[in-house]
This record gives structure tokens, C-alpha cells and sequence, in this order.
């Protein structure tokens, strides 16, 4: 890969209710793969710690909130700035072709993946002919 | 300008405002290439040093270049990342690329103490700042 990367304005949630936490949220890029297996999510948090994520799933929603520790910025006062800062949401409705007992989550380097392993009616299989 | 936080809750919100307040400065105005290339970065002051903070996330530390010469820092690295050759893709919102940047600070750094670490894709590069910049208080005599 050569081509030069280009900055990507980093987008902030629209809310549809009202937030309880004076914080401005931002939604993380996502990518999204499917395997024969499985559906991957693999979403960009950066500067979040693996113990402040919280991934909930709540009649067929995942849920990913990840928020940023405050505390590293104290004492320091911005002379510049080009991108915002603050927490991470995102919420995604799962299709029933979802297996719900097997979701996993990794983090590395502030990348989030998530792996929804697909329910075996879903995946693909070959017929045999009789 | 100091920043003074008294609420906990209130300080995130607080610190995104004076954030917000220096979208145009134009600080580092005689950069080479300030503003809009990757990757995007926020330049702090503490004490008298410098700190910069850029967003980097998906690559990893053995990814990423830093040097310093004179008040020039450059940044270059690439950011990569396969996806399975037979997976289909439904979202695409994340890019890749090679990225290489060099930002001028208006202040003189001691280069022999800079320090740099990168921990779940945000790069900190602590500037201090030259003894021979540093502020002297004259005695009045």
C-alpha cells in the first residue's frame, strides 16, 4: 500500500436521547467482513484502556461504548489542536443469523475487533447429490 | 490560560470546549505541512515543555518513525491492514496508507531528552524544552 493516508474528520454521535454524561461522544470507524463463518467488527478506538470498554447486547442490539481516561490530559493545556476529543459509542442491530452466546472482542493498538460467529444454519454448506 | 477543573464529571466537557477554542490557532503556522495530514495530532503544554499527541490507531510501534532535528519532529509510518482474502466486505470506513509528517515547534527542544511511546493507538512525544529557551527570572538590583 503506497497511497499517501489521509485524514479522516473524526464524527461525532447525533444523539437520539438526551446524554447523561457531559462528554461529547464520537462514533469510531467501522469495517465490517463476513466470512463463511463468522462476521468480523473491527472499529477504531484510540486512547481507550481494554478495562473501559463495555460491549452489551440487549435484544438483538450490540452495544460498544468505550471511553477515554480524562485523567492523562491533566495539567496540560492545548496550544493546538486538529481532532476532538472523547468517548466512543456505536451501536449495531444483529440479525438473527447471528450466533448471541459466541461474540468475542480483542484490542490492539486502539483497534477494537469483535468476531460474531454466524449460527450454523448460516453458514454454508455443500449438498450432496443422491 | 489555566485550566481549572472542579467538577469531575463537568471536566471532560470542559476540556473538549478549550479544545474546540484552538481549532484555529495558528501555532504551528510555519510548519511544513500544518493541519490536514495524517496523522492528526493535538500539541500540549505542560510546564515548560511540550507534549504532542497523535491518533494512531492500527499501527503498531514498530510501525511508526519518529526524528528529531533542530525544532523539526517528523512522524512516518504506515498503516496497514489485511482483511481475509475471502471475506467479503459490508463497511469500509477505515483507511490505510503510508503517512509521513515533520511539524516545526516555535520553541527550541533539547533532542537528547525527547521520549516517545505509543499505548493502544495514541502516539505521545514529550518535548522538554532547551535550557537555553527556558524563561530566566532577572534579579533586580
Amino acid at each position: 500500500m503506497a497511497q499517501p493516508l489521509e485524514v479522516q474528520e473524526k464524527k461525532e454521535l447525533v444523539a437520539k436521547g438526551e446524554k447523561t454524561v457531559p462528554a461529547r461522544y464520537y462514533v469510531p470507524s467501522t469495517d465490517i467482513f463476513e466470512t463463511d463463518d463468522a462476521l468480523k467488527l473491527v472499529m477504531e478506538v484510540p486512547g481507550v484502556d481494554r478495562k473501559d470498554i463495555d460491549i452489551r447486547l440487549e435484544e438483538d442490539v450490540l452495544r460498544v461504548e468505550a471511553r477515554i481516561d480524562r485523567s492523562k490530559y491533566d495539567g496540560m493545556e492545548p496550544l493546538y489542536t486538529e481532532y476532538g476529543v472523547g468517548h466512543f459509542t456505536r451501536s449495531f442491530t444483529l440479525s438473527h443469523r447471528i450466533d448471541q452466546q459466541q461474540i468475542a472482542a480483542a484490542l490492539s493498538d486502539g483497534v477494537l475487533t469483535l468476531t460474531l460467529k454466524k449460527v450454523q444454519q448460516a453458514q454454508p454448506r455443500r449438498i450432496e447429490i443422491r | 490560560m489555566a485550566l481549572m477543573f472542579q467538577d469531575p464529571f463537568e471536566t471532560l466537557l470542559q476540556f473538549q470546549q478549550s479544545l474546540d477554542q484552538l481549532r484555529s490557532s495558528d501555532w504551528l503556522q510555519t510548519s511544513p505541512s500544518g493541519g490536514g495530514s495524517y496523522p492528526p495530532l493535538n500539541v500540549f503544554r505542560k510546564g515548560d515543555d511540550i507534549i504532542i499527541i497523535a491518533e494512531v490507531p492500527g499501527v503498531p510501534k514498530q510501525d511508526l518513525h519518529i526524528e528529531a532535528k533542530g525544532k523539526t519532529i517528523r512522524i512516518a509510518g504506515a498503516k496497514n491492514f489485511g482483511a481475509d482474502a475471502n471475506a467479503s466486505i459490508h463497511r469500509r470506513e477505515r483507511r490505510g496508507g503510508q503517512f509521513d509528517r515533520a511539524i516545526t515547534l516555535p520553541i527550541e527542544i533539547d533532542s537528547e531528552r525527547i521520549k516517545a511511546e505509543c499505548r493502544d493507538g495514541i502516539l505521545a512525544i514529550y518535548l522538554p524544552r532547551a535550557e537555553s529557551d527556558r524563561p530566566r527570572s532577572i534579579a533586580i538590583t
